[in-house]
């Protein structure tokens, strides 16, 4: 069978952006085994360079960049908006970090794909929160796919399962642990009867928490994914604000003996419902519930009428989970 | 109102059949039957428990039918809270007048606070309770729910609710 070629950019050479790299690297003669795609990363573009090749940069020399062996370069003094706007290529991959206050630099570089004429797959899920009906309504003006898999969940597939596999379904709400971080702090607290803090601490120390873990233990990274959900899935016009928010900050290990006495433990779950409800908080699930999972992972419910309940369950970060909602999204373009 | 009723049967065949005939005669509905052959009390009669749903001025009526059938009556109580769920609270629960936070639900007369536990780890740090709120039915349960949790919003007290 002839492959057909997909010029994919990657913005953003982060964690996730070298992941994809990594990944397409790694499942590129799979790929075009399976589907007929042939895919070439022909420029990458960051805050420290760019660099472009037609006929395809080299993943492993791309690698060097993110030790040091390589030296960032910038061709002409281009800038990112150029080089999204003026590099032909087919689908942009977008992986700068997330800002739930302004969306940026990720909105500016969405819009700027669509507008050239090229898809965008991403896991920033700032522009997905705070202008999600905007850039829906550009790609389909544009006739182009605005793919966002990797936002929620990380490798745990939640938007395609529900908007693809259970097609036909009325959806009644979606209850889940979107964020690995607070989920690993939780179960250790139970786990080891200890205090938040210390807790807190361990994780930072393993890389489960950020040096200024606010984002996660507050609620917010989980607010932000429910809002992308709300969004998608129920066709809502939510933004941050609408979401009734309580992190995990003031759990008490005394709470989570007492959860454990009476059959719960605690978690800290996101909620949406075709009601207009929005809430994550710290709620009691009982022990056997399959919401009930432990470490870093995540997991879904998803209420229906026709299939009743569906959970699905998976891990939630890491760059090469990532990767695979990304190669998925980049996949499902073409197939 | 449900209602948990222990009777005892003599060991001969057709008597279970005989104490449950009288509660549809008395207007009353069967909610589960626990009905034990291999446990015989001393005297040799078979324990059941039961619990219906009947109306409370039925009750006695039932009682002498059953026990004019041979059927004895060993105790029944009336179950009129059938509804109940765990809520965690995690503040300055007993400082900030815990007997009033209990009294806004009790004096609803349609759910009830039927147990607390409480941690307390110091003296100036917060503690954390478990309370289990009854209710006669699930929707005067979440109408508790949503009292206890505008109480505690007002005390700056954290709930968890089961999902």
């Amino acid at each position: 069978m002839n492959a057909k070629t997909v010029k994919i950019s990657i913005v953003g050479f982060g964690y996730v952006g070298a992941g994809v790299a990594e990944v397409i690297k790694r499942k590129r003669e799979d790929i075009a085994r399976r589907y007929g795609l042939h895919i070439t990363i022909v420029g990458i573009a960051d805050l420290n360079g760019i660099f472009i090749d037609q006929d395809g940069l080299n993943e492993a020399e791309l690698m060097k960049l993110r030790t040091g062996e390589k030296k960032w370069e910038r061709p002409d003094d281009m800038t990112t908006r150029d080089f999204i706007r003026d590099v032909e290529h087919d689908v942009m991959v977008e992986t700068t970090p997330t800002n739930v206050v302004t969306g940026e630099p990720g909105l500016t570089h969405i819009i700027t794909a669509l507008e050239s004429g090229k898809h965008v797959v991403t896991s920033n899920k700032g522009p997905l929160a705070l202008e999600y009906s905007r850039l829906m309504d550009l790609a389909a003006r544009q006739s182009k796919e605005l793919k966002f898999e990797a936002t929620v969940g990380g490798a745990m597939p939640i938007i395609s399962l529900v908007k693809e596999n259970l097609a036909g379904n009325g959806v009644l709400s979606i209850q889940g642990i979107l964020n690995g971080t607070c989920n690993y702090i939780l179960t250790r607290m139970a786990e080891g009867e200890l205090p938040y803090e210390h807790v807190l601490k361990e994780a930072q120390e393993l890389g489960y928490a950020e040096a200024d873990p606010s984002k996660d233990v507050e609620g917010i990274d989980t607010a932000v994914k429910l809002v992308i959900l709300a969004n998608s899935v129920f066709g809502m016009n939510a933004t941050y604000k609408d979401v009734d928010v309580v992190g995990i900050t003031n759990i008490t290990s005394d709470a989570l003996q007492l959860a454990e006495d009476a059959g719960y433990v605690i978690k800290l779950i996101g909620e949406v419902t075709r009601e207009g409800c929005l809430k994550v908080r710290p709620r009691l699930v009982p022990k056997d519930d399959p919401l009930n999972v432990s470490g870093t992972l995540n997991v879904a419910t998803i209420k229906t009428d026709l299939a009743g309940d569906i959970t699905v369950i998976g891990k939630g970060a890491g760059p090469v989970e990532a990767a695979s909602a990304i190669i998925a999204d980049l996949i499902s373009i073409y197939t | 109102m449900k209602i948990a009723m222990d009777i005892e049967l003599k060991d001969i065949p057709g008597q279970l059949v005989l104490a449950l005939k009288p509660v549809s005669e008395f207007g009353g509905n069967i909610l589960s039957v626990l009905h034990q052959r291999d446990k015989k009390t001393p005297a040799g009669r078979i324990p059941v428990e039961l619990v219906i749903e009947l109306e409370e001025r039925r009750l006695e009526g039932l009682v002498e039918k059953l026990t004019e059938c041979g059927v004895k009556v060993v105790r029944t109580g009336k179950e009129r809270l059938r509804d109940s769920m765990v809520v965690l609270l995690i503040g300055h629960i007993v400082h900030s007048d815990l007997r009033e936070t209990i009294d806004s639900i009790d004096s609803t007369g349609f759910a009830e606070v039927v147990g607390l536990s409480l941690s307390m780890p110091g003296v100036e740090k917060e503690s954390s309770a478990s309370v289990t709120l009854s209710a006669i039915g699930k929707k005067e349960l979440n109408e508790a729910l949503n009292i206890l949790q505008r109480t505690a919003s007002k005390k700056g007290i954290m709930i968890i609710s089961p999902i």
